[in-house]
């Protein structure tokens, strides 16, 4: 991690990149409560697929720090059930796209605890895991489903485009007495920016960020669209004044800061590495005509993998995946 | 301590009146539901009380069970009261769910009744989990998964087992073989002649047990309590038993014979339990009847309680989706029309 420090807003910040946000989420979580704990494939000896919690087994021990076998199902279930005894477990799926044999657990377990037993439990637990393409990684581990879950009742799900939102939202989720998915997209861990260092840094779970300020066209995106939308409004910035939304939170979503754009600019442009169809977008979408369909100035542009799933080829993974020139060519369609 | 001392004859009365609670409580059930007064479905556990009760006397009053869609048997054994349970098979906001859960999804997770589940093979994952939660934290207990013999064809009942058993966890896994996975028989679904031989994939300890003879699961329980407290690992038990009724109130039948069913009715947990007690002197055969007519009357007047009590205000559908609720609930409730015509409670915001 740099040791390089700033302030933003008068509170101390300092550089880091999305995967050393996230670890030190956990860590330090991990040092306020001893009832959390980390369990998952290769996430201790191994430090994580993706190094994202390298040096924590060193740190808190291999209680905490669990490697389990490849056993979604079996593992996802145990953190439900530690869960509801009154732990705090953080569980990483490897790949969402092995979301699929854990989802009986997921779906009539952790979701519906709470609420089948009359609100008489609690489900503080959060799952951590991958999505995205670009990484040459092919169908089985390059999907992007977090609408599955934004979707599905009693789970509440976030999905941070920066480092200080993945931070902010990991210690939010961690906290949480709901069940959160907590989706983090591969292409962005080595992507850096300033995070607050002060360790109750948290951020509200249901709130959107406005991470650029326009006045022409409102662009709404997650994950990697979130930078991938950032740099298409500043090549546009001598002709277009574009505002950029990173709305961080799938599940609550934040209506009012969208329509609130919306009203500003009134043109949209929706940017999520989902599948369009039934996409988050969609919900997005639907939310803004419910609340500002008198503000539209021209239908709203859906960005995301064009219902195809991720290809291996680098050719053909790059002609399914979004990107700025994307994003680009949306905002043009609408201006 | 255990929850019920089957050792002392204050115990052993005990145990005979939860079993007596269950059937009760079962038979009283399936009529009520016959007769449309609980809606939904229903799955009796009469034949099985042996079980139930045998392994949560076993149990110590902190320790965690999981358990089926089967489950009024594991509740009452495990110390819930028939008041509440009967309320939530009526879906009354006085039920222990509220009304929210119903005959499949009563819990207590307090009492350490970590809910009844209408999905064969979910609760041992659950159970590992409190297990692990309870090593974690060095407390003294043990989690108890009970589960049928159709459930033993279900692949996460196996993950829990590998993890449970790979990690030491302080974890029981008790298949209550009731011969049928819903119409199914159990030799058309596996092809292990007993399924304790399961534990042997897993290296750890496994016993086929007579499921209508409630010493025999009270002992084989409490020796894989013990063995769990230890730090020895999780224990799999295979009790043999029989449902009297069908998989579920209303179901033909049309896989068994008439005659098996009176074979094993003629092995009926408590009547056996009882004339043991009898013939050792513990009790007499009117104490006996008189302790049947107690709990039926204690059942009766859970019955009485439930159809009387209130039933929920229906903008509680709303409430206990989340520990902090979201917008959404309210901006989507506000368009709810209520089922009798009314206007919708909370408006959009």
């Amino acid at each position: 991690m740099s040791t390089e420090t700033g302030t933003t807003h008068g509170k101390s910040t300092e550089t880091m990149t999305v995967r050393e946000a996230i670890r030190e989420a956990m860590r330090e979580e991990m040092q306020r409560d001893e009832d959390v704990f980390l369990m998952g494939e290769d996430v201790g000896l191994f430090g994580g697929v993706f190094d994202v919690s390298n040096g924590l087994l060193e740190d808190f021990g291999e209680e905490r720090v669990k490697d389990t076998p490849i056993s979604e199902a079996g593992f996802l279930g145990a953190g439900v059930g530690a869960a509801a005894t009154g732990s705090r477990p953080i569980v990483e799926i490897m790949f969402s796209d092995f979301m699929g044999v854990a989802m009986e657990q997921t779906m009539n377990q952790m979701a519906k605890m709470r609420y089948m037993f009359g609100g008489k439990t609690e489900m503080p637990i959060t799952v951590r895991t991958t999505e995205g393409g670009g990484m040459g990684a092919a169908s089985q581990h390059s999907g992007t489903v977090h609408t599955w879950f934004a979707h599905f009742p009693g789970i509440i799900a976030v999905a941070p485009g920066t480092p200080a939102a993945a931070k902010g939202l990991l210690k939010s989720a961690i906290r949480s007495d709901d069940p959160v998915f907590f989706f983090e997209n591969k292409m962005i861990y080595e992507q850096s920016g300033e995070v607050p260092t002060d360790p109750d840094f948290t951020l509200p779970i249901g709130e959107a960020s406005v991470e650029r300020e326009g006045d022409d066209v409102t662009v709404i995106a997650t994950q990697r669209l979130v930078g991938e939308s950032l740099q298409a409004a500043e090549e546009l910035d001598s002709e277009l004044s574009v505002e950029v939304i990173d709305l961080r939170s799938l599940y609550p979503l934040d209506t009012e800061t969208i329509v609130d754009s919306l009203e500003k600019t009134g043109r949209v442009v929706i940017a999520d590495e989902s599948p369009i169809s039934y996409g988050t977008h969609a919900e997005v979408m639907a939310r803004l005509m419910e609340n500002g369909f008198y503000s539209l100035d021209a239908p709203p542009e859906r960005i995301g993998v064009p219902d195809t799933h991720i290809p291996f080829s680098p050719s053909l993974e790059q002609e399914v995946l979004p990107s700025a020139a994307d994003v680009t060519a949306a905002i043009r369609r609408l201006t | 301590m255990v929850s019920i001392d089957i050792e002392t004859e204050d115990g052993q009365k005990e145990a005979l009146r939860r079993m007596m609670l269950i059937r009760s409580f079962d038979d009283t059930a399936g009529t009520l539901f016959a007769d449309g007064e609980i809606p939904g479905f229903v799955h009796l556990y009469i034949g099985e009380e042996g079980v139930g009760v045998g392994a949560c006397a076993a149990l110590e009053p902190d320790d965690y069970i999981t358990s089926t869609h089967r489950g009024h048997g594991h509740c009452i054994a495990k110390g819930l009261e028939p008041q509440s349970m009967m309320a939530e098979l009526y879906g009354k906001r006085d039920g222990y769910c509220n009304g929210k859960g119903g005959s499949m999804h009563i819990a207590d997770v307090d009492a350490g009744m970590l809910g009844a589940n209408g999905i064969v093979g979910a609760g041992p994952p659950l159970a590992t989990g409190a297990a692990l939660s309870a090593a974690q934290k060095d407390e003294d207990r043990v989690a108890l998964a009970f589960f049928g013999d159709g459930a033993v064809a279900q692949g996460q009942v196996h993950e829990a087992i590998n993890l449970a058993a790979t990690w030491d966890l302080p974890a029981i896994f008790l298949v209550e073989n009731n011969q049928f996975g819903e119409g199914t028989p159990v030799e058309k679904q596996h092809n292990l002649e007993n399924l304790s031989e399961t534990a042997e994939a897993y290296d750890i300890p496994g016993f086929t047990i007579d499921g209508m003879d409630i010493t025999a699961v009270y002992e084989a329980v409490q020796e894989a309590r013990e063995r769990a407290r230890n730090g020895d690992g999780p224990t799999f038990i295979e009790a043999d038993t029989y449902r009297f009724r069908g998989h579920f109130e209303g179901d033909q039948q049309p896989y068994r014979e008439d005659d098996d069913i009176q074979e094993w009715q003629s092995r009926c947990p408590i009547d056996s339990f009882a004339s043991r007690l009898v013939d050792a002197g513990v009790m007499t055969d009117d104490e006996v009847e008189s302790l049947r007519a107690e709990v039926d009357e204690e059942i009766a007047a859970a019955a009485e309680y439930a159809q009387n009590a209130d039933e929920p205000d229906p903008t509680e559908a709303y409430d206990d989706m989340y520990a902090v609720s979201v917008p959404e609930l309210t901006m989507f409730a506000g368009r709810s029309v209520r089922a009798d015509g009314g206007s919708p409670t909370n408006t959009d915001q």
